[in-house]
């Protein structure tokens, strides 16, 4: 298993650089493009960034959500930090993520606290910003199950993230 | 909606913090938190960068294509409303083709064509078609195979395996994309 998730990076660059040369289009000036677009990328998502580290930092450094979590922490003995990320995983990936860079900050990224926060991270995306931003570009309102199923969908990740979370590492 | 959970984070937070007398971290944090957003940013720029690089050539050399093809007689069976040749399902292929290559960002705009395209064959425009409801429960699952935000992270935070994390994330990731499928095509077959 450790020796795939070396390897999948390396081999997808050789496969990717490989194809482009065999497809004779001018790799490198796709290459520079994209890195230009990639900062045009950074440029549009700082805005957003900002705005929800201030908001998460403010709303964890109160310490609310481990207050009023406190007794489920107690039971099921992780750390406080974890919870309050799983739930926030489907509002925000910037939250959920500026929560998983405070774990690698306290835990370490190495860590069983870093490591799960990695693939609660990893394992779903923001369902409900992202059905707002759908639904709103073409003007629908009634979205009937969809926001249920998303939902139910990203609690089966989750709950799936704390079993391989005990079971890799 | 989202500035609706903005609003009630940063509300929350403060009246909790002068209850509970903790005021002076909440000061601090509002001055400090733009710092971090800063700090964060710069670790995200150089690895967001290098990969669109990589994505892009992917692109023009029609890789991504070539992808969206092999996805095309999957999406024919979860897709059953949807015409054989209609333009969405060349626009959902090679959305999820973004998403699991991690590129959100290429992946965003492809999602807004397909919606499109499904609102033309919708019967009432201001209600979910079932295809619409299928693709985004399959788009919001987050097929992710290389995450790369979260592998430049852990690299900035001087992991000695930040790749460790990959394969767990993508069974993960899979058990909820297979139980959007599941739960979504249980729903259509009742609703036959």
């Amino acid at each position: 298993m450790k020796l795939i998730s070396i390897i999948v990076i390396p081999i997808f660059v050789f496969f990717v650089i490989s194809y482009g040369n065999a497809k004779k289009i001018n790799i490198y000036d796709s290459f520079l493009l994209g890195v230009k677009e990639g900062l045009k990328i950074c440029y549009n998502i700082f805005p957003a960034i900002l705005a929800m580290i201030f908001a998460v930092n403010l709303f964890l450094n109160s310490d609310v959500l481990s207050f009023l979590l406190a007794p489920i922490t107690r039971i099921i003995n992780i750390p406080k930090e974890i919870l309050p990320m799983a739930i926030l995983r489907p509002i925000s990936g910037t939250a959920s993520m500026s929560i998983m860079t405070n774990i690698f900050a306290i835990y370490g990224p190495d860590s069983y606290a870093g490591r799960l926060a990695s693939i609660l991270q990893g394992c779903t995306d923001t369902t409900i910003y992202v059905i707002a931003l759908y639904y709103s570009s073409i003007k629908v309102s009634k979205i009937r199950y969809t926001l249920i199923v998303g939902l139910l969908a990203d609690l089966a990740g989750i709950l799936m993230a704390f079993l391989l979370a005990n079971i890799f590492f | 909606m989202v500035s609706i959970i903005w609003t009630f984070l940063i509300v929350i937070a403060i009246i909790y913090s002068f209850i509970s007398g903790k005021i002076d971290i909440i000061n601090n944090t509002i001055l400090t938190s733009g710092n971090d957003a800063l700090k964060l940013m710069l670790s995200l720029l150089p690895t967001i960068a290098l990969w669109s690089g990589i994505m892009k050539i992917a692109e023009d050399a029609g890789l991504l294509n070539r992808f969206a093809n092999l996805l095309r007689p999957f999406l024919k069976k979860l897709f059953p409303s949807v015409p054989k040749d209609n333009k969405a399902l060349g626009y959902i292929s090679s959305n999820i083709a973004a998403n699991m290559l991690g590129l959100g960002s290429a992946a965003t705009p492809f999602g807004l064509k397909a919606m499109e395209e499904l609102q033309k064959i919708n019967n009432k425009k201001d209600t979910a078609s079932t295809a619409m409801i299928t693709f985004l429960v399959l788009n919001t699952a987050g097929v992710t195979i290389i995450p790369t935000t979260i592998l430049a992270i852990r690299l900035a935070y001087h992991s000695q395996e930040p790749t460790q994390i990959i394969v767990p994330a993508i069974i993960a990731t899979g058990t909820s994309f297979v139980i959007a499928i599941l739960i979504d095509y249980l729903i259509r077959r009742k609703h036959k």
